[in-house]
């Protein structure tokens, strides 16, 4: 293991275990976005250029967009249902 | 050894954060980052010292390079995590409208 | 059972199972061990046989390519699956209406944003069928190019235009592209039975490695990958979205 490897991969377990400690979904979408993208820096220095785009396309755009919709529709439905009492 | 251990502690962080959530939106990405230990997992066992990337477009054949097999394997499972995540958000807008709540704990059981 | 019985339970396992763990990757192959026949021989059937540089779309598309297949069948899946989930009782009239409103009400997005998306929108659509196109070739392909066609429709959103994107009725022409895409690629399988000798066999020209043409099927399965993944991701967000249209409106 290079010491560009090493350092990269200490990096990955950091971010996880930010990405899990951070509670509120809205802040993590963005933690988790910078995982992904340290997790993409991972797979082009272990020479998996394929892997890092695909990582970088789901993990830094997909998965934060849609947790962001899925959180703003969870907001509505929320209010809506207290309005209604049911 | 470290790209291994890093991988076993990223799956137990993740299962850490998907046992305690109180936020279905927080457990989902708890998950993404449970799925993100088999990608280290599978490129630590495909890695050679020395290997390039196994693209020929600029190589000579014959040069050592990693296995591209492994990358096939890891470029499905990112694809499968992309798509679980999204099932797994829409799940909780149903959720979060049929219950009014996002706590894991708060949610009955499926009336029919 | 109470959360802490259920956090002290999880304690425990956590510990055996980390120990298991451990002990089980002790075992795996270190990167001084010699490479693994495999990627030999994948590398040398990719490039010599197949005629592909990028030799990791050589295994996605023909070594391992019924996996691929199934991969896109749960894209597919999960793409209707989401739909089925969250389509409201959609009225397009009223989704027309909803998207006008929303575009006047809204404090005007900056100018700044609302320049730039739609100074991006013509690079990143070229850059997305530069990546489709050119997966077997250099690192890229479908997927990867197809979540960038459809990241053009949330720039759109971004920059604000959400009414002349209704006007182009998106609906439609994602379920189109989902369903064509997928359709494409299990006819180019079951074309491989009919022309060749087994499903997803190579039955088109072979090319020279390294110029456009080359990989006889390769390119025709990756179109289809980028054109059926941008369904289905555009198909995702345009459900989210009109949700949100509609609520607002």
């Amino acid at each position: 293991m290079t010491a560009l490897q090493d350092v990269v991969l200490v990096v990955v377990a950091l971010a996880g275990t930010a990405t899990v400690t951070v509670r509120e979904p809205l802040r993590q979408a963005v933690v988790a976005g910078f995982f992904g993208l340290a997790l993409s820096v991972l797979f082009f220095v272990f020479g998996a250029p394929d892997v890092a785009l695909s990582e970088i396309v789901v993990a830094a755009v997909a998965v934060p967009l849609m947790v962001l919709l899925a959180l703003a529709k969870i907001a509505e439905t929320d209010v809506d249902e207290e309005d209604d009492g049911a | 050894m470290l790209p291994y251990l890093v991988a076993v502690w990223l799956l137990l962080v993740g299962l850490y954060g998907v046992v305690t959530s109180h936020h279905l939106v927080h457990l989902v990405l708890c998950l993404a980052v449970a799925q993100a230990s088999t990608y280290v997992l599978l490129l630590a066992v495909g890695y050679r010292t020395g290997g390039k990337a196994p693209i020929f477009a600029d190589l000579p054949p014959g040069t050592p390079v990693v296995d591209p097999v492994i990358q096939a394997l890891t470029l499905t499972d990112v694809v499968v995590e992309a798509t679980v995540t999204a099932l797994l958000l829409a799940l909780t807008v149903q959720a979060a409208k049929r219950f009014g709540s996002v706590e894991p704990d708060a949610l009955g059981a499926l009336r029919g | 059972m109470s959360r802490r019985a259920r956090g002290a339970l999880f304690g425990a396992a956590t510990v055996v199972l980390a120990v298991v763990l451990v002990s089980a990757v002790a075992e795996l192959p270190r990167p001084s061990a010699p490479p693994p026949r495999s990627a030999k021989l994948s590398t040398s059937v990719s490039l010599h046989e197949r005629h592909g540089t990028d030799t990791v779309a050589g295994v996605t598309f023909d070594l391992r390519g019924f996996d691929t297949l199934g991969e896109e069948l749960i894209l597919f899946v999960a793409a209707i699956g989401s739909a089925v989930l969250l389509r409201a009782q959609r009225d397009p009239e009223l989704l027309e209406r909803a998207a006008h409103a929303a575009d006047e009400r809204r404090p005007r997005t900056a100018s700044a944003l609302r320049a730039l998306g739609a100074l991006l929108v013509a690079p990143m659509l070229v850059l997305g069928g530069y990546i489709v196109t050119h997966g077997h070739l250099t690192p890229g392909g479908g997927f990867q190019g197809g979540v960038m066609l459809a990241g053009t429709l949330l720039l759109v959103y971004a920059a604000g235009q959400m009414a002349a994107l209704e006007r182009m009725h998106p609906q439609a022409l994602v379920e189109l592209a989902d369903a064509l895409g997928a359709a494409a690629f299990a006819l180019v399988a079951v074309g491989g039975l009919v022309f060749a000798s087994a499903a997803l066999a190579n039955f088109l020209a072979l090319g020279v490695a390294g110029h456009f043409l080359s990989g006889g099927t390769i390119f025709v399965l990756e179109v289809s990958v980028g054109v059926e993944v941008t369904g289905a991701i555009a198909l995702v967000l345009n459900e989210l979205l009109d949700q949100t249209l509609i609520r607002e409106g």
